[in-house]
């Protein structure tokens, strides 16, 4: 997974054409799912990580709302990318992601006004989230819109698995329940189960996310040696 | 490489295409996020009384059944204008003897009364409020609830949590005759007043704390007066 340098020299041999879901555009998506994770193995986005994984369901908004983002992102300017002005093309993807990520603001205060009360900043936040830009500068300045779109949705969707994997262990043993719904019987509590204080606790997710990476690295070969 | 020309109208045309769809996209959303405010504060309202839903129209239905508005000034008068048509951003700075001063009264089923007075302060990044809860003594603290704008996470949002706002329950803003608030202060802050005067702030979230200490002091006082006018007569007065 080298990053592309910036493509602005047309490839001499014609490519044949890939099909929409050909096995490279699905190795494109499935990539951040696990191997290359924007997580666990690129160590990026940390900061929402811990901030939004309290609850399943905050922490869900918040992964639609970076799939959105990123994958719109990727796809605009994987558009735009033969004319953007090299001079000011980090200005010009901040333009794009700010854009999206106020969009993302603003419809969820229209149509999820408590959920947007619990991202609170983390939404706006988002436009800083190293994951988009990453992606923006490493993949898509140089790569076809429907390539760059799955790359998006697929980093967004590695981002959102770890997000909505740490809340689960979060909200479960931190309050007993999923989604808000409650999990863990009233007779456990009377017979002495106590929730997990330290679950709803920013650190947990630090926990969380550094005991996946260890079982995720003792698991899969290719990672052994990446730092 | 791009010529100058080609890259400031580059930026121009690209400002002014996202601005255009900022523009539509807030214009387009802005009565349901409206309408999603105006629930919020209903439900703020009934929580500064102990009173918890999240069902829509059940706080619609409590409100508008229970919750009787009124805006009122130090003269002991009431005004004719409406809560919602007071702007608490502007009252907050002027004198308060002239600042007019929307009030909420809740009946429960006992028709014991319950005077919710709406805050507005200074937070460390932006605005703090909330609504304070006080019983028919017009001294006790029966419930508050405070939010914000943008407070640190963790640091000085904690006021909009409930284990800071519990702590208010029961306070005394009164010491005999004199008014004088309950206070935010760190636990082994020296001070005459007694523990029923004072609440634990927030470790890490000074500046909010000192800032929803000035606001709750700053929005009470003015309303002391107010009852002060009308106690003994609050029955025609109220009415």
């Amino acid at each position: 997974m080298a990053s592309q340098a910036h493509a602005e020299a047309p490839p001499i041999v014609k490519q044949k054409k890939d099909g929409l879901f050909s096995k490279k555009n699905i190795q494109i998506l499935r990539d951040p799912l696990d191997d290359n994770n924007p997580v666990t193995v690129q160590v990026l986005g940390i900061c929402s990580a811990l901030a939004v994984t309290v609850q399943v369901k905050p922490a869900l908004i918040m992964s639609l709302g970076v799939i959105f983002v990123t994958s719109f992102s990727n796809l605009i300017i994987s558009l735009l990318r033969k004319s953007i002005p090299t001079r000011i093309r980090i200005i010009v993807q901040l333009i794009v992601v700010a854009m999206l990520v106020t969009i993302v603001d603003q419809t969820l205060k229209a149509f999820l006004f408590d959920v947007s009360k619990k991202l609170a900043v983390f939404v706006g936040l988002i436009i800083t989230n190293c994951i988009i830009m990453g992606r923006l500068e490493a993949f898509a300045l140089g790569q076809k819109p429907w390539p760059s779109f799955l790359d998006g949705i697929g980093n967004g969707l590695g981002y959102g698995l770890i997000l909505i994997m740490v809340a689960v262990f979060r909200e479960f043993f931190g309050s007993g329940s999923l989604m808000g719904y409650q999990i863990v019987p009233q007779w456990a509590y009377d017979h002495g189960y106590v929730n997990n204080g330290l679950m709803v606790l920013p650190p947990a997710a630090l926990f969380i996310i550094g005991l996946y990476i260890w079982w995720q690295r003792s698991r899969n070969e290719k990672l052994v040696n990446v730092s | 490489m791009h010529s100058n020309q080609y890259t400031l109208i580059y930026a121009a045309v690209l400002s002014i295409v996202t601005a255009i769809v900022l523009a539509v996209a807030a214009e387009g959303l802005k009565p349901l996020q409206d309408e999603n405010i105006a629930l919020d504060t209903r439900s703020n309202i009934l929580k500064a009384v102990r009173l918890d839903y999240t069902d829509r129209t059940k706080i619609n239905e409590i409100y508008e059944t229970k919750i009787q508005e009124m805006v009122v000034n130090t003269a002991g008068e009431i005004e004719e204008e409406k809560p919602v048509q007071v702007d608490l951003k502007n009252q907050i700075n002027i004198d308060p003897a002239e600042r007019k001063l929307p009030l909420y009264i809740y009946t429960d089923d006992d028709d014991k009364k319950y005077y919710i007075i709406p805050l507005r302060g200074t937070g460390l990044w932006g605005p703090i409020w909330g609504y304070v809860s006080l019983e028919g003594d017009y001294n006790t603290v029966y419930g508050a609830i405070f939010d914000h704008k943008g407070e640190t996470p963790g640091l000085g949002a904690e006021i909009a949590e409930y284990p800071f706002q519990k702590q208010f329950q029961g306070k005394k803003i009164m010491e005999g005759d004199k008014f004088v608030s309950v206070n935010v202060w760190k636990t082994t802050y020296k001070s005459p007043l007694g523990q029923e005067h004072r609440v634990d702030g927030i470790s890490g979230g000074t500046i909010t704390s000192d800032g929803t200490d000035d606001m709750i002091e700053n929005c009470l006082a003015p309303y002391v007066t107010y009852f002060d006018k009308t106690k003994g007569k609050s029955q025609v007065a109220l009415k």
